[in-house]
């Protein structure tokens, strides 16, 4: 926990102007606030009874107290204005490093990951975080000086009295140290139920059509419902919990007001030789102070809850900003052109250890060469585009791109050799054109039209409202088949030396797509392509076909001699004929 | 808030008795200056060291019960606030629930999800503090008047001044800040929006070497949000130093009428200590209101938020009848339909008819509006031209929930849910037997990949099944709409990522077995339709041919189109 908070306050490093300014306010606003007490003893001091009040000595009282208030004022409002930056600017930078770092993970953190816990703690963790800096902050700044300052003004008055309330004080403070250990289990099961309820929520409500379809909705009433209340009861737990330490320290602290006020009262009748005689006056600012010593403690404890919740949540933060990214490669080689050989030799990889997936694969595509990959569905095909472009990292073996092994290349620049286009249609909320784009942010409106034509996607497009400036996310409205010509429009508008085409054409209409393998064909010239396919028609004109089975090759070859074998593949082949 | 108080109801007793209890303290809390006034007026003045003693226990016992009654509230507020959370999730959710598709996909997830989350958190947040502090402070600053009305009414005619000038601070600041809240949770949509987005893409987006790019869109949501914050936030800091000055102003008056007072003789010195006391009380308190005002505005804003879905009326009616013995399973009379929106008719002008167990084809282009008539039997949207009849009846008098039990769906996109993959079969029928899942995995060609797998049925899957290939995911679909022995099964397009040959297969197995079964199979291969008892060729969003594949040939050119292009 403490690492945690130490951590926290190294976010706020960059704004250390803020800090120091938010410090330097609240120390003349705090110090100035609490001469007020003073001042206002002294004027009663003035206003002794009947006909004995010094008016000249109190209105002069009273312009120094107006003076004094108002630059506490002012400089209380400029504390407030400081915490703002100094707190959000923090929420700011860990908001960005989280994000950046979600750039940075390796695919197999996110799909391992339940995409709504992530965006619990990128969304309510943080935004929790962000309420309990905001109060953290204040209470601690402006209670730290107000400690501080009324130390000195109550040993100004009486110094025996001080050491009286500075000595029972730590006792509030052990009171709430003991209550706030208590409860921290119980914030931390809040934030990870917390965590679940938004994965659940995710998951259903983000797939409420589904859950219509099936009539789902009792049921995923009932597993919400559930969670919900685990969240509930945690969450009245730790607050309850964190909640004891306010009145308690209140509690202690009120006892202490009871002593200053015996043993200040017994004093001044010199009943308590010991203290020293002081006047009426004094006592009342000495209660004023010693209620105004203790006032921090009372309100440090009074959002205790909110900073433990808010430590919690900080904590989920900092689990994904410490788990291991993808390692850095600024040493490897900038690839910025290829020729586009490939070779893969004698690779292996499994995603889990007892599964081994792909065994021992080798496979060798020449420079402009059309490869393409068949087989039943779970074969590994997949993961073999997964290696390629080191999505996951090979086991074994090695993949070598113009003779250089793909592991000491950069990835980005790897990848950037490659165009893909997959199955699962990838739309961002933007415009038809920012989606086409994606690939190549610069290009012309022409460049755009061009593509989404050769991907016979120009006809749909111009149908949508406002055409390609129509506002589109992958929920809008779009067909399946709609999203995958957009996808090919996107690949269309880049040019990479290298093509994976996984199931790219699959929700589309086989007229459409025997229009837009032509375009392919012109897009494919002298590159070597990967193509993934259950359409075997579309796959005939291959160089290189493999065959793959259970992660391995079993048969290769082109599509003549592997009809003449009469193997696999022309079973498979066949099968597509038969009604 | 207003709008939520309906989830505040079953609480009445906490929120009476706690707030109740919070006053007892605050009582408590004021009477301590009153005996501090009597030690120094009776005790000081009168040299009596036993009295003074006797006072600074009762104030020592007037803490411990303050002790009491603090934690008693405590306790009812956070079983109160946490409880009305919960109720407003769950009620939230049972709404999202209710809502047809066209509002689904108006509102969009990502707002609808944060709602659920932040910003009910944020209104359970406002009741919580409510009852622990909006009793307490008022109690304490309307107390710390009356004693000091019991002093010296003409001084306290001061508050008279401050009340009304702490009044429009506070309106003022709340008025600017809470449409400023809104906007934020809005900006904070937007990056839970982008976040969602990016964790879909990533493996596109790393395709495309777009980290750097999508870093720097995330870091000006990120200032962008930042901005409105300290926008907001210089708003509310005005508030407490505004507060601190209006009160200390009241002090300086109550010290200068105060020693006209006591000059006249109209008041003691003890009193006038007391008097200020109780000023200082009151502007603590103030303080603390003011604090709770801004927690409040937030909550506010939230609760604006998530009243707003809660009165999102779903724009279908549910009917009352149960789905019945049928012969005729589907007609569409003229059917037409658009999306909310989305500028042309989806689909216009179709009939057709289906008997009960026959088979219906959906041929046609990307865009040409084969999904939209799925979505039109199922009722996931309402024609808006023509009737759809479903079992006999218009689809519009059935009770919703039991027409989608009678229809089984498999979606162009296989989506599977968190948990193992017996549970995600049973979504169909909760009460499926073994041996109707068996039936289902076996038809969906599914039980081979199933029987190699380490733990079968029991097999765990994550969010989305991600540790599956799109085509055993595909198959644990249709496994998933066949479980719920469904009288209707759309196939929309759901055999995409699957080979000819489990295609085949599929199709031998479903006509075999579940003969009494009506099915739809939309899809863009020939063969996968060409048996079926009647095809529609869809282009554009109108039906340009409908019979049997034989029929078709001779007569529909763009089917005949289709089938050459797929058989040379």
């Amino acid at each position: 926990m403490k690492n945690t908070i130490v951590r926290i306050l190294n976010y706020s490093k960059p704004y250390r102007k803020y800090l120091v300014l938010t410090i330097i306010s609240a120390f003349i606003g705090v110090s100035l606030s609490l001469i007020v007490p003073v001042l206002i003893g002294e004027a009663v001091d003035y206003a002794v009874s009947i006909g004995q009040v010094d008016f000249v000595g109190l209105k002069k009282i009273v312009v120094i107290l107006i003076a004094v208030v108002l630059v506490s004022t002012l400089f209380q409002w400029l504390e407030g204005l400081f915490i703002n930056r100094l707190s959000f600017g923090t929420v700011k930078d860990l908001r960005s490093e989280l994000t950046a770092k979600l750039e940075k993970m390796p695919i197999s953190y996110i799909d391992g990951n339940a995409r709504g816990d992530i965006i619990a703690r990128v969304i309510s963790d943080i935004e929790i975080l962000s309420d309990g800096l905001l109060q953290g902050f204040a209470q601690l700044f402006t209670g730290l000086i107000t400690i501080l300052g009324t130390l000195v003004f109550m040993l100004t008055i009486n110094v025996k009295i001080t050491v009286l309330v500075v000595i029972l004080t730590p006792l509030s403070l052990l009171v709430a140290g003991k209550l706030t250990a208590l409860s921290h289990d119980a914030f931390q099961k809040q934030s990870k139920l917390r965590g679940d309820v938004g994965a659940l929520t995710e998951e259903l409500v983000g797939n409420q059509k589904i859950v219509k379809a099936f009539a789902y909705e009792d049921r995923a009433i009932d597993k919400f419902c559930s969670l919900n209340q685990e969240l509930a009861e945690a969450g009245r737990k730790a607050t309850f919990f964190a909640s004891l330490s306010n009145p308690s320290t209140r509690f202690v602290n009120s006892l202490i007001y009871a002593s200053v006020g015996t043993v200040g009262a017994l004093g001044s009748i010199g009943a308590f030789p010991l203290i020293g005689v002081m006047s009426v006056g004094k006592l009342a600012s000495f209660l004023a102070f010693s209620n105004q010593y203790t006032k921090p403690f009372n309100e440090i404890s009074g959002v205790i809850a909110e900073l433990q919740n808010a430590i919690s949540c900080a904590q989920r933060v900092f689990d994904v900003l410490d788990s291991p990214a993808e390692p850095d490669d600024s040493h490897c080689i900038q690839v910025d052109s290829c020729k586009g050989n490939l070779e893969l030799q004698d690779v292996s990889f499994s995603y889990v250890p007892e599964k081994p997936l792909i065994q021992h694969f080798s496979m060798n595509a020449k420079s402009g060469q059309k490869i393409a990959i068949v087989g039943p569905t779970g074969c590994g095909k997949s993961t073999i585009i997964n290696l390629l472009l080191r999505f996951y990292e090979i086991q074994s073996g090695q993949i070598l791109l113009d003779g250089i092994s793909t592991q000491t290349i950069t990835r980005d620049s790897l990848r950037s050799q490659f165009g893909m286009v997959l199955q699962e249609t990838w739309i961002f909320t933007g415009t038809v054109a920012e989606n086409i784009a994606y690939g190549k942010p610069n290009a012309t409106r022409e460049e755009i039209e061009k593509a989404s034509r050769s991907a016979h996607a120009h006809g749909f497009i111009k149908r949508l409202p406002n055409g390609y400036d129509t506002v589109i996310s992958d929920s809008s409205g779009l067909s399946q088949g709609q999203k995958q010509l957009l996808c090919i429009a996107r690949i269309m508008l880049t040019d990479p030396p290298m093509l994976i085409l996984d199931e790219a054409t699959s929700s589309i209409d086989l007229r459409t797509e025997h229009r837009i393998q032509k375009a392919f064909e012109t897009l494919m010239q002298g590159k070597t392509s990967f193509i993934i396919a259950h359409r075997l028609s579309t796959i005939k004109s291959a160089d290189h076909i493999l065959v793959m089975r259970d992660g391995n090759i079993i048969e290769q070859g082109t599509h003549e001699t592997l009809m003449q074998q009469g193997g696999f593949y022309a079973n498979l082949y066949q099968s597509q004929f038969a009604g | 808030m207003q709008k939520l108080l309906r989830f505040l109801k079953p609480y009445k007793l906490e929120l009476i008795v706690a707030p109740l209890f919070k006053l007892l303290e605050a009582v408590f809390e004021l009477i301590v200056p009153a005996v501090m006034a009597k030690i120094i007026d009776n005790g000081i003045a009168k040299h009596d060291s036993v009295y003074i003693g006797k006072m600074c226990a009762l104030i020592a016992l007037l803490a411990f019960c303050g002790l009491g009654f603090a934690l008693t509230c405590q306790y009812l507020a956070s079983r109160c606030a946490f409880r009305f959370g919960a109720d407003l999730r769950e009620a939230l959710f049972r709404h999202i629930n209710t809502l047809s598709h066209t509002e689904l996909d108006n509102l969009g997830t990502s707002t609808l999800i944060n709602r659920i989350t932040s910003d009910v958190t944020a209104s359970q947040q406002g009741v919580n503090m409510f009852i622990r502090l909006a009793s307490r402070a008022p109690f304490l600053v309307g107390g710390a008047i009356v004693m000091s009305l019991l002093i010296d009414w003409q001084l306290a005619l001061v508050f008279l001044v401050i009340a009304p000038l702490a009044g429009v601070v506070l309106y003022f600041v709340m008025t600017k800040t809470i449409p400023m809240y809104s906007l934020n949770q809005k900006k904070l949509d937007g990056i839970a929006r982008r976040t969602g987005e990016n964790l879909d893409g990533m493996r596109v987006i790393r395709a495309f070497s777009r980290q750097q790019q999508e870093t720097i869109a995330f870091q000006h949501e990120c200032t962008d949000l930042e901005q409105s914050m300290i926008a907001v936030g210089k708003i509310s800091a005005i508030l407490n130093p505004m507060t601190f000055l209006i009160m200390n102003l009241g002090i300086v008056a109550v010290l200068w009428f105060g020693g006209v007072h006591i000059d006249s003789g109209r008041m003691s010195q003890g009193d006038l200590t007391a008097f200020t006391n109780y000023m200082t009380q009151i502007l603590l308190a103030m303080v603390q209101l003011a604090n709770l005002i801004q927690i409040l505005t937030k909550a506010q804003a939230s609760s604006l938020r998530v009243a707003q879905i809660l009165e999102t009326p779903s724009s279908m009616q549910d009917g009352t009848d149960i789905p019945h013995d049928f012969t005729e399973a589907i007609a569409f009379e003229n059917v037409s339909f658009g999306y909310h929106g989305g500028g042309d008719l989806a689909v216009s002008h179709i009939s057709f008819t289906l008997q009960k167990g026959q088979t219906l084809g959906i041929i046609g282009g990307t865009g040409a509006g084969k999904s939209t008539i799925a979505n039109l039997i199922n009722r996931s949207y309402d024609a808006t031209g023509g009737v759809v009849r479903v079992f006999g009846q218009d689809v519009k008098t059935y009770q919703e929930k039991m027409l989608h039990q009678k229809i089984g769906v498999v979606p162009q996109k296989a989506v599977l849910f968190t948990g193992t993959i017996e549970q995600n079969l049973r979504w169909g029928d909760a009460d499926a037997t073994a041996e109707q899942l068996r039936k289902a995995v076996e038809i969906a060609q599914a039980d081979e990949f199933v029987d190699n797998l380490q733990y079968g049925l029991q097999t765990h899957l994550v969010q989305g099944g991600r540790n599956l290939s799109g085509g055993q995911k595909q198959r644990l679909t249709i496994a998933r709409a066949l479980a719920g022995n469904p009288d209707i099964l759309i196939l929309d397009d759901s055999m995409s990522a699957l080979d000819y040959a489990t295609d085949a297969k599929l199709r031998k197995a479903l006509s075999e077995r579940c003969h009494d079964m009506t099915t739809v199979v939309i899809s863009q291969r020939a063969t996968s339709l060409m048996q079926a008892d009647l095809i529609l060729v869809m282009d554009d969003g109108v039906c340009v041919g409908q019979g049997t594949h034989d029929e078709l040939l001779q007569s529909c050119d763009v089917y005949r189109e289709i089938y050459q292009s797929q058989m040379q």
